[in-house]
């Protein structure tokens, strides 16, 4: 048994056997084989053996000839060495003894000799390692031509295990048959992580190095929520992880049973539970878990996706796709929200190699900045709401100023689709994110101008207690529950109760069960959370009356720690919903 | 016991970055032409002079001493051709 520790990137735990994804390409996809297919297995090796022989007898030929005969040598001890009597034996043995498939018993033999060489303490012989290796990959590679298998055509479970996965492989996982992954490069705000999380996928990244010592095809645990990855767990370390799935399962279905059920409270106030989702496919968990709409849909990825700035019609594809599958559903779209350090290459020039913190030009400050930008993501919107329900956000929206500028810009593609004769929502929802300290202090007047608010928790806690929680050494200051946050939002509803307008907590605090009784009770009936927690924040609303929420509220402002104020909620919510609370 | 008859012969190893991959090679390749089994020992080290592998495993260093051996019918040309070979330093202008 091997653990390895990596970040935790998407929760979860997924137990399957390995797929290795080197960076060569190249994988194990079983390890043995039937007793009758022993034969054909044996065959299969020799044939790629031949295959690779004559490789590198090329190779010889060819490099004695440009190179020199010294040169030609180093392949023809290649060629020697694969054919070497005793290696092949060796094989042979582990193919008809043991069942090995070809791939396996060649990778464990070379291997094996490899580590052999690297221990005799001579770097000459460690070097030669490497032939080995180099070996083992053309043996593989030849085994596995003909049925090297791409990812998108697995047909039985696996882990995958690689050094590193593009945003697009990821996205292209086959979630039929890839159980979790991890890989051996990566951090937590890559978009492979991004793309775990929405995939629902257990994923572990930035692991280092460890796929050398992997064979393929041996049981592996990734574990996404300790963000650690077991290579051959032992009986006691694989039981208690096959308990807690069982677990997991079992409290899943239960859950799930929850799905068609309305999201009120026991006394009969709906509470509309809304999806966060970035990728378009993610409406469907949405759509199965009963969830109302989609309350915040995050743009970036189709930025980030390509080095080009997505056209108006791939965007309109995109918002299209969620908009159809919540037909009577509001959908919320909040335009580009680029963070100061997440910049393609297409916006360099807009920032123009100056130094741009966190708290730089980002989110509408950079779409202001970018004027054609922004108004064709404003145009393809305008276009998608002739669809459905579809609502306009404007994220970081820090001053009245900045609101009005980004209405006017809204008014000005308005009148030019309207002069094109475009077909377009003219009497669309125009909302904004509540999420600097400045604009939470100044809802009643934003109120005045937006037709709804949405709190962005993540980014007010972090601006109002002045906290980057990407820093370990000060992370432990950023709490949902500190009695300043609860203000904050407490005077946003306020004002929007005041003036009549819709509020709904967007953020990482309403997919947490613990914060929903506090947030009923302070008259919050929107909700928009992870696709992952929608059925827990339904069971947290329905074992709730309002008169409780009311006055667990009230408990909650007589207490003036974020510890204290977390530790009553979540012993509220073990009196109100036990199985929410581990 | 076995009744082949048997040779053997010391040699030295007097390349400068012992007995590496490709004097190895050498060794394996001219090893092969006979049907005699070939071992070669290093201290307490015997392995099979006819596997690249078990050659390079023994790590044989400049100045290091190995003991061929041979047993079979051709057993005495094997271990001349070899010895040869380390005699002329592995020298690879004369043609295998």
């Amino acid at each position: 048994m091997e653990v390895r520790r990596g970040i935790a990137v998407a929760p979860g735990v997924a137990i399957g056997p390995a797929l290795l994804l080197g960076s060569e390409d190249y994988r194990i996809p079983q390890r043995f084989v039937r007793a009758d297919a022993i034969e054909s297995e044996w065959a299969r090796f020799q044939a790629a053996l031949q295959a690779a022989v004559s490789e590198i007898s090329g190779h010889e030929e060819l490099a004695a000839a440009r190179l020199g005969q010294q040169y030609g040598a180093i392949f023809a001890a290649h060629r020697q060495l694969v054919q070497d009597p005793k290696l092949i034996k060796e094989i042979e043995d582990l193919v008809r003894q043991k069942s090995h498939s070809a791939e396996f018993a060649s990778s464990r033999v070379l291997r094996k000799h490899a580590k052999t060489l690297q221990d005799l303490g001579d770097r000459y012989f460690a070097e030669r390692a490497h032939d080995l290796f180099d070996l083992e990959k053309r043996l593989l590679r030849h085994l596995l031509g003909e049925r090297r298998e791409e990812l998108a055509q697995l047909t039985s479970p696996v882990v995958v295990l690689a050094h590193n996965l593009t945003p697009s492989e990821t996205a292209n996982l086959d979630k039929k048959f890839v159980l979790g992954f991890a890989t051996e490069v990566g951090g937590k705000s890559s978009h492979t992580a991004i793309l775990a999380g929405a995939l629902e996928l257990p994923a572990v990244v930035g692991v280092g190095s460890f796929l050398s010592e992997i064979s393929g095809a041996e049981t592996v645990i990734i574990d996404g929520d300790q963000g650690t990855v077991i290579v051959d767990p032992d009986e006691e370390t694989l039981g208690s992880y096959r308990e807690s799935e069982q677990k997991r399962k079992t409290a899943s279905v239960r859950l799930n049973l929850l799905s068609p059920l309305p999201s009120e409270t026991k006394d009969g106030v709906p509470i509309h539970i809304y999806g966060n989702i970035e990728f378009p496919h993610e409406v469907e968990h949405c759509v199965e878990r009963g969830a109302e709409g989609i309350g915040l849909y995050r743009t970036e990825f189709l930025y980030l996706e390509t080095d080009q700035e997505p056209t108006e019609e791939v965007q309109y594809e995109a918002y299209a796709r969620v908009v159809k599958a919540f037909p009577h559903g509001p959908v919320v779209i909040r335009t580009l929200d680029l963070g100061a350090e997440k910049f393609p290459t297409s916006m360099q020039e807009i920032i123009d190699g100056t130094p741009n913190p966190t708290l730089g030009l980002r989110s509408l400050r950079l779409t202001l900045h970018n004027l054609p930008l922004f108004k064709t993501q404003l145009r393809a919107i305008l276009r998608a709401a002739t669809l459905g329900d579809v609502r306009i956000m404007f994220p970081l929206v820090s001053t009245l100023l900045e609101l009005r500028q980004a209405k006017m810009i809204l008014g000005d593609v308005i009148e030019d689709l309207d002069d094109q004769k475009v077909m377009f929502n003219p009497k669309i929802q125009v909302g904004m994110m509540v999420e600097v300290p400045s604009a939470a202090i100044m809802a009643d007047e934003f109120a005045r101008e937006v037709d709804f608010f949405s709190i962005g928790t993540n980014d007010l806690i972090q601006y109002t207690l002045a906290v980057d929680r990407a820093n370990p050494a000060v992370a432990n200051l950023y709490s949902s529950a500190d009695p300043s946050i609860l203000r904050m939002i407490e005077n946003v509803v306020r004002a929007a109760e005041k003036h009549n307008r819709p509020v709904s907590v967007c953020g990482q605090m309403s997919s947490d069960p613990i914060y929903i009784p506090l947030l009923v009770g302070m008259g919050l009936r929107e909700l928009s959370v992870t696709p992952q927690s929608i059925l827990e924040v339904k069971q947290a609303v329905r074992n709730l009356t309002v008169v409780q929420a009311r006055e667990i509220l009230a408990r909650a402002r007589t207490l003036d720690v974020a510890r204290d104020v977390e530790n009553y909620l979540r012993g509220e919510l073990k009196k109100l919903s036990p199985d929410l609370v581990e | 016991m076995n009744s082949n008859p048997t040779c053997t012969r010391e040699v030295i190893v007097k390349l400068e970055n012992g007995l590496h991959i490709r004097p190895v090679s050498q060794i394996v390749k001219v090893a092969q032409k006979f049907s005699c089994e070939l071992a070669i020992r290093k201290g307490d080290r015997t392995v099979d002079g006819k596997s690249i592998l078990d050659l390079m495993s023994l790590a044989a260093e400049q100045g290091a001493s190995l003991l061929l051996e041979g047993r079979g019918d051709d057993a005495a040309q094997a271990v001349e051709a070899i010895a040869a070979l380390f005699e002329r330093d592995f020298a690879s202008d004369r043609p295998e």
